[in-house]
């Protein structure tokens, strides 16, 4: 992607009548008045979290990565729910008071063994399966998994017949009941439609990771990783390499982005 | 046998009438329904991100189940040849079409986008078996229409045996399809089963024959027409039978289920703790819609070969009530009991993870469903006033070429 835009820079520099000078002033007057404009987005758009990694707009997703997750239960405790506050915060999951109809695109379920007494809580969301099911039976394929996978539903195609609902194992979808307000432009809902966990697209195409992972480890217990499963030096593959790790339903051969460590 | 004399009804009548205008009034109302429910978000029924099919997909797959169940009249003349019924050919094809319609009004009313059906056109996922009974459901209406022009056109007639045999295998297909929505959900432990697809069939002849005894019976009682005992009770103990093998799958369905410890949870949630969900399964299902029919038609048949249009009616209705009860037990009781994410696990969350949903049907999707039932009620209605559906006598002597032949040595 650096060797493009290397190629991309010399090409424009080659054309004649090209100024270099007016070139780098005219950057600068677009930075200064990127940051006084609009310093959240800028700054998080040159954050930390590597651009090295972001996608350049018009770009495919390429197949050579593999985003996923790993949550370490060891790290998560019972009444922690700064995960959920982010997902709300950042998607503008704003609920109208009615628990059996607002959409939860991850949540805190508390589990406890009957048997031996343990009890764990953890984080459930998409699970951005290899297999998703709901990709497999929504009849217009509104419902899809991009080739980095990340299974998202096109609100343009959606034609809210829930079949997708039905289908996840995992129950990580809402239909959205009620009109919306408010929403977050980097986040497009739809009355009417079906929606769940995006893994933050927006931010992982922008080089960042998703909201519950950054608040869980700024806010939380940190037992969240996000990376890429395909990148054999990416944090998560080696922990994944070193570590037994569980997946919810693992039975069904899904093969979930997402996994968990210390999953009794 | 004499040849069948076909007529309209001559619809003037003030049953007619006040029919007309309560299905009328049915059908307004279900799209009345419809416009509130987009007005005010489907937080108004009673379904929720725990039970997201309600009510309206019982009706919309009663009618479509029932719809390939109602054709089959016609098939057991043109491709199995039994010449009894005959006469009742073209009524046959009739209701297939209208409650096929009336069920995918419902289907795609309750959408959550049915302003996006065009969307469904142009987009396929040929993965998804909804996709697939968009063709299927389409399909068959063509196909309908064909064989029942085919029986009307005179010129034709030496065509509909063919056209029989292509109705049958893709109305086989159709509701292998509408069992195989609920057969392909492996998450599901009240569905996850091949033999959804079979007993889908199975239900088919049974609420479909349930449904087309009850419209002829009307029909002829509203335009003076006579039936004999021979055909009621033929269609009186084939219902019968019909009925036995829904009961059959039914049973082989959870014993099944009984056997694998991972399902032990959902059949015991249906078939012991499921508070109304028990109730329809034992009350409704088994004993209302399977084992009264079953008793009805044969013991009734039994004391004699007398089996009156009314036993033949009750039994008929009892079975509709019985496969309104299956389907709700399927559809509703098999979304309310919650997915298993951790086996053995006691589970809790803020989203209903473990417990029981909660499920009430609501006004308007009990208004959606009648609608489209309503619907299907005037394309039936009005088809017979205006085409000839119906034969003018069932009397024995008219269709049955054994009662005939006595009669004319006689």
């Amino acid at each position: 992607m650096n060797m493009n835009r290397k190629t991309k820079k010399k090409n424009i520099a080659g054309r004649p009548g090209f100024d270099p000078g007016r070139r780098s002033f005219l950057g600068a007057v677009a930075a200064a008045a990127g940051v006084t404009l609009a310093p959240g987005v800028f700054l998080y758009g040159v954050g930390a979290s590597g651009p090295a990694l972001a996608r350049e707009p018009g770009v495919a997703v390429s197949g050579d990565v593999r985003w996923g997750m790993l949550i370490d239960l060891n790290h998560c405790d019972k009444g922690c729910n700064e995960c959920v506050s982010a997902c709300v915060e950042e998607n503008g999951l704003k609920g109208h008071g009615r628990p059996a109809t607002d959409a939860q695109w991850i949540r805190k379920v508390d589990i406890h063994d009957p048997d031996t007494g343990l009890s764990q809580s953890l984080p459930v969301m998409c699970q951005h399966c290899a297999e998703p099911p709901c990709v497999d039976v929504c009849p217009t394929g509104a419902s899809f998994k991009r080739a980095d996978g990340i299974v998202l539903v096109d609100r343009h195609t959606c034609i809210g017949c829930r079949y997708c609902m039905m289908a996840c194992p995992y129950k990580a979808r809402s239909f959205v009941h009620e009109e919306l307000e408010d929403q977050k432009p980097h986040a497009p809902r739809g009355q009417g439609t079906v929606e769940s966990c995006t893994m933050c697209v927006h931010r992982v195409d922008a080089g960042g990771q998703p909201a519950c992972v950054e608040a869980c480890g700024r806010k939380g217990g940190g037992a969240m990783l996000f990376g890429d499963l395909k990148d054999p030096g990416s944090e998560i593959s080696k922990r994944v390499a070193s570590y037994a790790t569980q997946q919810i339903r693992a039975d069904l051969g899904l093969d979930p982005g997402v996994r968990y460590r210390n999953l009794k | 046998m004499k040849r069948i004399i076909f007529s309209e009804i001559e619809g003037r009548s003030a049953g007619f009438r006040g029919l007309a205008a309560v299905l009328g009034l049915f059908f307004l109302t279900g799209l009345a329904a419809v416009m509130y429910v987009e007005h005010a978000g489907h937080h108004v029924t009673g379904g929720s991100n725990q039970v997201v099919w309600g009510i309206p997909d019982v009706f919309a797959m009663f009618l479509i189940v029932s719809a390939s169940g109602a054709l089959n009249v016609a098939i057991i003349s043109s491709v199995f040849r039994k010449t009894l019924y005959k006469p009742l050919e073209r009524l046959s094809c009739l209701l297939a079409v209208a409650m096929l319609l009336g069920g995918l009004m419902i289907l795609v009313l309750d959408l959550g986008r049915s302003d996006r059906v065009i969307v469904a056109m142009l987009n396929r996922n040929f993965k998804s078996v909804f996709a697939w009974n968009l063709y299927l459901y389409t399909g068959f209406i063509a196909i309908v229409v064909v064989y029942l022009w085919l029986q009307m056109e005179r010129r034709m007639n030496r065509f509909v045996p063919a056209a029989g045999m292509a109705a049958f295998l893709w109305r086989l297909a159709l509701t292998t399809g509408s069992g195989s929505i609920y057969g392909v959900l492996v998450a599901r432990e009240a569905y996850d089963s091949a033999i959804m697809a079979p007993m889908f069939i199975a239900m088919s002849f049974s609420f479909g024959l349930a449904v087309y005894n009850l419209v002829l019976l009307a029909a002829c009682r509203g335009s003076g027409r006579e039936i004999g005992d021979v055909l009621l009770r033929r269609l009186g103990r084939l219902l019968g039978i019909f009925v036995a093998v829904v009961l059959y799958f039914t049973a082989v369905q959870h014993l099944a289920n009984l056997y694998a410890a991972e399902h032990s949870g959902v059949e015991r949630f249906i078939l012991r703790d499921g508070g109304i969900y028990t109730l329809l399964f034992w009350g409704g299902q088994v004993i209302v819609g399977g084992l009264l029919p079953l008793l009805l038609v044969f013991v009734s048949s039994r004391r004699g070969s007398h089996l009156s249009g009314r036993t033949v009616a009750l039994a008929s209705m009892l079975v509709i009530v019985g496969a309104f009860s299956q389907l709700y037990v399927l559809i509703i009781g098999g979304q309310v009991y919650p997915l298993t994410l951790f086996p053995g696990m006691e589970v809790s969350s803020s989203f209903y993870d473990g417990v029981v949903a909660s499920y009430a049907p609501s006004l308007p999707e009990i208004g959606l469903g009648l609608g489209g039932v309503a619907l299907a009620g005037l394309v039936v209605l009005f088809g017979i006033k205006l085409l000839r559906f119906l034969p003018t006598t069932l009397v024995n002597a008219a269709i049955d070429p054994h009662h005939a032949a006595i009669s004319d040595k006689a």
